[in-house]
C-alpha cells in the first residue's frame, strides 16, 4: 500500500508541475514507475541521437496511460502479466524435444543465464549471418539444440518463455546495437517506419511520431516504443509480442499487413527498439 | 414480357444513377478544390452528421473536434477543430479536402475518403488481408456529399 500511496503523491506533485507536451497537458508526466517500491525504471530520458532531429525526450508507453492502468503495473500482484512470466520460467526449467533438454540444460539458472539479453535484442547473430529477435532465437535452440517443435512465432507458449526472458533485464536500458553488420537491418526498418501503407495511408510516423500526445477518438496516442514489450493488455487480456502489435497496428490503416517474424517485422523491432534506447526494459508491462 | 421490360426498365434506372455520380478516378480537381457535387445534386446535412460520428464510416471526429457533435463521445486532437470550417472554405474546397486532403494540405495524415487508386499494400477493411482489385473507396459519393452538407453549416 506504502508503495501504492508513494506513486499516486508523485502523481499528484506532478499536476502542480505539469508541462505541456504535443498540445495535451500531461497530469501524471512526472510521475515515477517504481515497481514493488523497489525497482525505479526509466520512463522518460533523452532522445539517442540517431533520433535528435524527430525529437528531444522519448517516453515509455506507460506514460500516456491513465493513473490506474500505471499503478497496476507498480505492483506484481496487479501486473497479470507476471503470471504469464513465471509461467515461462518453468518451461525455461521444463525438459523437451528428442535431446532431452531444457533451456536450463545449458543456460542454467533463467537469472543468471538470461540476465541483460532482452536489452540488446534485437541482435546481429555473426553465425547466422542475421539479426535475430529473441523469439527466433529460442526457436533456433529449441530446434539444433533440444530437437524439439519450434513455438508458433506469436503463440501462448513463445509469448510466456518471452516474458519470462524479458523479466531478467527488468530495469537494464535498452541498448541495442544499430552499426555494423545490423546497419542495413536497421535502415530497413527505418524506411518501413516511415513508409505510408494502406487506405488510410498512415505511417508510424503519422501517429506515433507526430501526433504522440494527442488523442484519436478515446485513446491516448503514445510514442510507439516498444521497451515494455511483451505487454499484458487489458484490451485483450493476455500477453502481446511485439510483431502481434504491429501487425495490429499495420491493419489498423486499412493494409495488408506483414506476418510476425517477417523480415519487414525484424527490421521495424530492431528500429523500433532503438528508438527506445536509454528507456528501461520492463519485463512485461501493463497497457490498456 | 411484362417482365422483360421491367427488369430493362430497371436496369436503365441503376445505370443511369451510376452514370450521375463522379467514379473516384474521375474526380477533377481545380486545386484543392472539387467544383461539382458527386453525385449531382446536394447532400443530407443530417446524415452526414451521422456519418462524422459513425467508427466504420467517415468517423471525423477520431481525429477532430466539432461542438456541433458533442453528444457523441471523444473527439479527438490529430487535426484541427471543424468550428467554423463552413466560414473558412468554400463548399467546392470542402468536397476536394473529404476527398483527398493532399489536395489542399501537403503531406496531411489525413486520410482521402475518395480514392481507389495509389496506396501501398492497400488491405481488405481491416481484416489485415490485401484488398480484392476492385476495392471501394472509405465513402460513397452520396456520404461524401452528406459530409459536405453537414460541414458548410458549421459556420462561425
Amino acid at each position: 500500500m506504502t508503495k501504492l500511496t508513494s506513486i499516486r503523491t508523485l502523481a499528484a506533485l506532478a499536476v502542480a508541475g505539469s508541462i505541456a507536451f504535443g498540445g495535451v497537458a500531461q497530469a501524471d508526466e512526472n510521475a515515477e514507475l517504481v515497481v514493488n517500491g523497489e525497482i525505479t525504471l526509466v520512463t522518460k530520458t533523452a532522445a539517442p541521437d540517431h533520433l535528435k532531429d524527430a525529437m528531444d525526450t522519448i517516453y515509455s508507453g506507460w506514460v500516456f496511460r491513465s493513473d490506474e492502468t500505471q499503478a497496476m503495473q507498480a505492483d506484481d500482484f496487479t501486473n497479470p502479466g507476471i503470471l504469464d512470466a513465471e509461467a515461462g520460467v518453468e518451461l525455461w526449467n521444463a525438459v523437451d524435444g528428442t535431446e532431452g533438454k531444457s533451456c536450463a540444460s545449458c543456460h542454467g539458472a533463467i537469472e543468471e543465464g538470461m540476465k541483460g539479453v532482452r536489452a540488446v535484442y534485437p541482435k546481429w547473430n555473426e553465425a547466422a549471418g542475421e539479426v535475430r529477435t529473441m523469439e527466433m532465437q529460442v526457436n533456433d535452440c529449441r530446434k539444433t539444440r533440444m530437437g524439439a517443435e519450434p513455438y508458433k512465432y506469436v503463440s501462448g507458449q513463445m509469448g510466456r518463455i518471452v516474458s519470462a526472458i524479458s523479466m531478467q533485464s527488468r530495469g537494464e536500458p535498452v541498448n541495442v546495437a544499430i552499426d555494423g553488420k545490423a546497419a542495413e537491418t536497421w535502415a530497413k526498418g527505418k524506411e518501413l517506419y516511415y513508409t505510408r501503407t494502406g487506405i488510410l495511408d498512415l505511417s508510424c510516423a503519422s501517429c506515433h511520431e507526430e501526433n504522440y500526445g494527442n488523442m484519436i477518438r478515446a485513446d491516448h496516442l503514445s510514442q510507439g516504443q516498444i521497451n515494455g514489450f511483451p505487454v499484458y493488455r487489458l484490451n485483450n487480456a493476455k500477453i502481446n509480442q511485439v510483431h502481434d502489435r504491429f501487425k495490429g497496428c499495420v491493419r489498423d490503416t486499412r493494409a495488408e499487413t506483414y506476418n510476425p517474424g517477417s523480415p519487414e517485422f525484424i527490421a521495424l523491432e530492431l528500429y523500433l527498439a532503438s528508438r527506445g534506447n536509454g528507456l528501461s526494459v520492463e519485463g512485461v508491462s501493463l497497457r490498456n | 414480357m411484362k417482365l422483360t421490360t421491367i427488369t430493362a426498365a430497371v436496369l436503365l434506372t441503376a445505370g443511369a444513377a451510376l452514370a450521375g455520380e463522379v467514379a473516384p478516378k474521375d474526380v477533377a480537381f481545380n486545386g484543392g478544390a472539387i467544383e461539382a457535387s458527386l453525385t449531382g445534386a446536394p447532400g443530407d446535412a443530417a446524415a452526414g452528421a451521422k456519418i462524422m460520428t459513425t467508427r466504420s464510416l467517415g468517423n471525423c471526429i477520431a481525429c477532430h473536434e466539432v461542438t456541433a457533435l458533442k453528444d457523441a463521445p471523444f473527439h479527438g486532437e490529430v487535426g484541427p477543430s471543424l468550428d467554423g470550417t463552413g466560414s473558412r472554405w468554400s463548399e467546392a474546397e470542402l468536397r476536394g479536402i473529404v476527398v483527398n486532403a493532399k489536395m489542399t494540405f501537403e503531406g496531411t495524415v489525413m486520410p482521402a475518403f475518395y480514392k481507389v487508386d495509389g496506396f501501398n499494400r492497400a488491405g481488405d477493411g481491416y481484416t489485415g488481408k490485401a484488398a480484392p482489385a476492385d476495392f471501394p473507396p472509405i465513402l460513397t459519393a452520396q456520404q461524401i456529399e452528406d459530409v459536405v452538407a453537414f460541414l458548410v453549416t458549421l459556420k462561425d
